[in-house]
């Protein structure tokens, strides 16, 4: 309890004093998390740069075909540190999918997706479905030639939906191509939804604090020897995350502000004239190369939503008990090789259409549903996982590989 | 107080616990196609508006084009092509037979005059506009229109033959005014 009077006044009657101590400076985290464990809180101070930012930009911006490529080139060159504020917010765009995907691929390699993690990992998903419209929508308001025809390939994807497809095409537009009621609503969407994406952010935390923090070995928290508190051992090492984020973010945002941008959005939107090599932001490109190697519209439609649908229903697919892959020998290999191809993936979506880019798309695409709806449930079934250490303080005082070896000495699974 | 929980309890027990229970239901129901009915309104402003329906009709002269020529003429906002066709490629467009085709349509069930080709500009598939309208563009193998997007191939009559796209180019709602003057919509 605090010895201070207005402070035990205020908490008697709103207790976030109490909820600061309680749950964010000595909340016990496991004491062997590691790096990768840092993109949780940089991607929620991401989310915080991208809100100021964007609320700084729309100060100046001008939701209408007529203006909008104008008033993004008046921030860039009239008003005051707006070229900043803009690469800050481009930048920042970028680094959050970046961030977040690693983050995402932290939690595949150590199973944080598992029992009784699962809504967590669900409420992440739904994160990052309404990061990617948020950008969308964003990505289309300097009204350069990718932004309209990102918008209008895009927005056609719904076509494909049998019957009412057209018929819901022409509402998301407000008419008969992406025009200015289109730019519109894509503005107040693009400005509401980093909201919501707090709120959902807020229950992400909220299922989090349940169960705590998954960790690399992925055991549970059994006594005391296995935690330290949050403060000051993470808000330390998270920080100096953030220092080296900063570092790269300023190197970018400084160095080489366009390097992740496509030169053809300053050119203005044309309706007329489709750029000869459309291509998306990079951090759309594996979707957008599933989308293309199915040959046919539905088909590809459905394969693209499939493909961050599977995610919700991986906690089912994975029966393992183990939870850390560095126990698991198959799931481990996997795991590279899921990293392997949407990598892959990501170099074709960005290549034309044509001969082998189709060829090798289409296996990597087929890879990559296998990988979830195959391989990961039969590895799951059929591997042997190596013995857990038996607690966490365990594996840290003798190394994980003796914690193993240990562990198997006696007998412990 | 517990004499009162006693009352609440036997009430609870009595006949009226159906009468609650249909009461109940029928707020709920009202209620729930209440918020429905209003929530229409929000959803349907964001249909296309009056001004932008009242975009009707364009007009175009197409004597000043000659065989072998393309126009494009914007129409409700979105590329429409013309094509003055020379015999030969009305020729290789009839000739197509009908099992070749993804979406099987015949030449002249497209045209009104065999020799202007009216389809909107616009790929079936994600709303690209293919190139193939200026001399030195791509026309694609069949010598239609070729989509940069995803690869799409139209021929002469503006119908799809291979690639992602799952319908032929659409025609638009047109008449000829007289034998050149062009009305769509
Ligand atoms: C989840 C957080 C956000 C993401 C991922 C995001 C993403 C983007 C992207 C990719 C662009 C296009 C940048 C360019 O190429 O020029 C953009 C533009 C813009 N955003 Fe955001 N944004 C976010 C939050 C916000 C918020 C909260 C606001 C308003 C309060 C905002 C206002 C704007 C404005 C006015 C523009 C147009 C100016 C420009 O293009 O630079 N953004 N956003
Ligand atoms: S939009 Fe033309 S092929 Fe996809």
């Amino acid at each position: 309890m605090r010895k201070n009077a207005i402070v035990r006044w205020i908490d008697h009657r709103l207790p976030v004093v109490n909820f600061i101590e309680k749950d964010l400076i000595g909340y016990p985290e496991p004491k062997n998390l590691n790096y990768w464990w840092n993109f949780g809180s940089l991607a929620g101070i991401v989310l915080v740069v991208m809100i100021l930012s964007g609320l700084f930009l729309s100060m100046h911006y001008t939701a209408h075909i007529d203006h909008a490529f104008n008033s993004v080139e008046s921030i860039m060159r009239d008003v005051n540190g707006g070229w900043l504020i803009r690469y800050i917010h481009m930048n920042g765009a970028s680094l959050f999918f970046v961030v977040v995907y690693i983050h995402i691929f932290r939690g595949l390699y150590y199973g944080s997706y598992k029992s009784p993690r699962e809504l967590l990992w669900m409420l992440g998903v739904v994160i990052l479905l309404l990061m990617m419209a948020t950008a969308f929508m964003g990505y289309v308001l300097p009204w350069g030639q990718m932004s309209f025809w990102g918008a209008t390939v895009i927005t056609n994807l719904f076509s494909a939906i049998p019957v009412v497809g057209p018929d819901i095409v022409t509402w998301l537009w407000g008419g008969f191509a992406v025009g200015n009621p289109t730019l519109n609503r894509f503005f107040s969407l693009h400005f509401l939804l980093p909201f919501v994406i707090v709120a959902v952010v807020l229950l992400h935390i909220v299922a989090l604090r349940i169960h705590g923090s998954n960790n690399p070995v992925g055991i549970d928290i059994k006594n005391d020897s296995d935690f330290i508190p949050f403060h000051p051992y993470y808000t330390v090492k998270d920080l100096f995350g953030l220092g080296i984020f900063a570092m790269v973010f300023a190197g970018l945002v400084f160095f080489s502000p366009n390097l992740l941008g496509h030169p053809d959005n300053y050119i203005p939107a044309n309706p007329l004239a489709t750029p000869p090599h459309i291509v998306p932001e990079w951090y759309f490109l594996p979707f957008y190369a599933i989308l293309r190697s199915i040959p046919s519209k539905l088909g590809g439609v459905l394969a693209m939503g499939s493909a961050i649908f599977v995610l919700f229903l991986l906690p089912w697919l994975d029966r393992s008990k183990v939870r850390s892959a560095t126990f698991r020998p198959i799931t481990k290999i996997l795991f590279w090789l899921l990293v392997v191809d949407v990598l892959i993936l990501g170099y074709l979506g960005g290549k034309p259409p044509e001969g082998w880019y189709v060829i090798f798309g289409r296996i990597a695409t087929g890879w990559y549903f296998l990988h979830f709806l195959l391989f990961i449930p039969l590895a799951s079934w059929f591997e042997t996982p190596h013995a857990l250490p038996t607690s966490i303080n365990l594996s840290i005082k003798e190394g994980t590989a003796t914690a193993i070896a240990s562990a198997k000495k006696k007998g412990v699974r | 107080m517990a004499q009162r929980d006693q009352e609440i309890i036997d009430i609870k027990a009595d006949s009226t616990e159906s009468r609650r229970d249909f009461l109940l239901l029928a707020t709920t129901t009202i209620g729930a196609v209440g918020a429905a009915s209003l929530a229409w309104p929000f959803i349907n402003s964001m249909n296309p508006a009056a001004d932008v329906l009242a975009l009707a009709t364009t007009e175009v002269d197409l004597a000043p084009l000659k065989p072998g020529q393309a126009i494009t003429i914007v129409w409700r906002g979105s590329p429409v092509f013309v094509r003055y066709r020379t015999e030969a490629e009305i020729t290789a467009a009839s000739a197509v037979k009908m099992n070749e085709l993804p979406d099987p349509q015949t030449d002249e069930a497209r045209v009104k005059k065999s020799q202007f080709l009216v389809v909107v500009g616009i790929c079936t598939h994600l709303g690209c506009v293919p190139l193939g309208q200026r001399p030195n563009d791509p026309k694609g193998e069949y010598g239609g229109w070729f989509c940069p997007c995803h690869g799409s191939q139209y021929d002469t009559s503006g119908r799809i033959r291979r690639g992602p796209a799952p319908r032929n180019l659409d025609v638009p709602p047109y008449v000829f005014k007289s034998d050149t003057t062009l009305l769509i919509g």
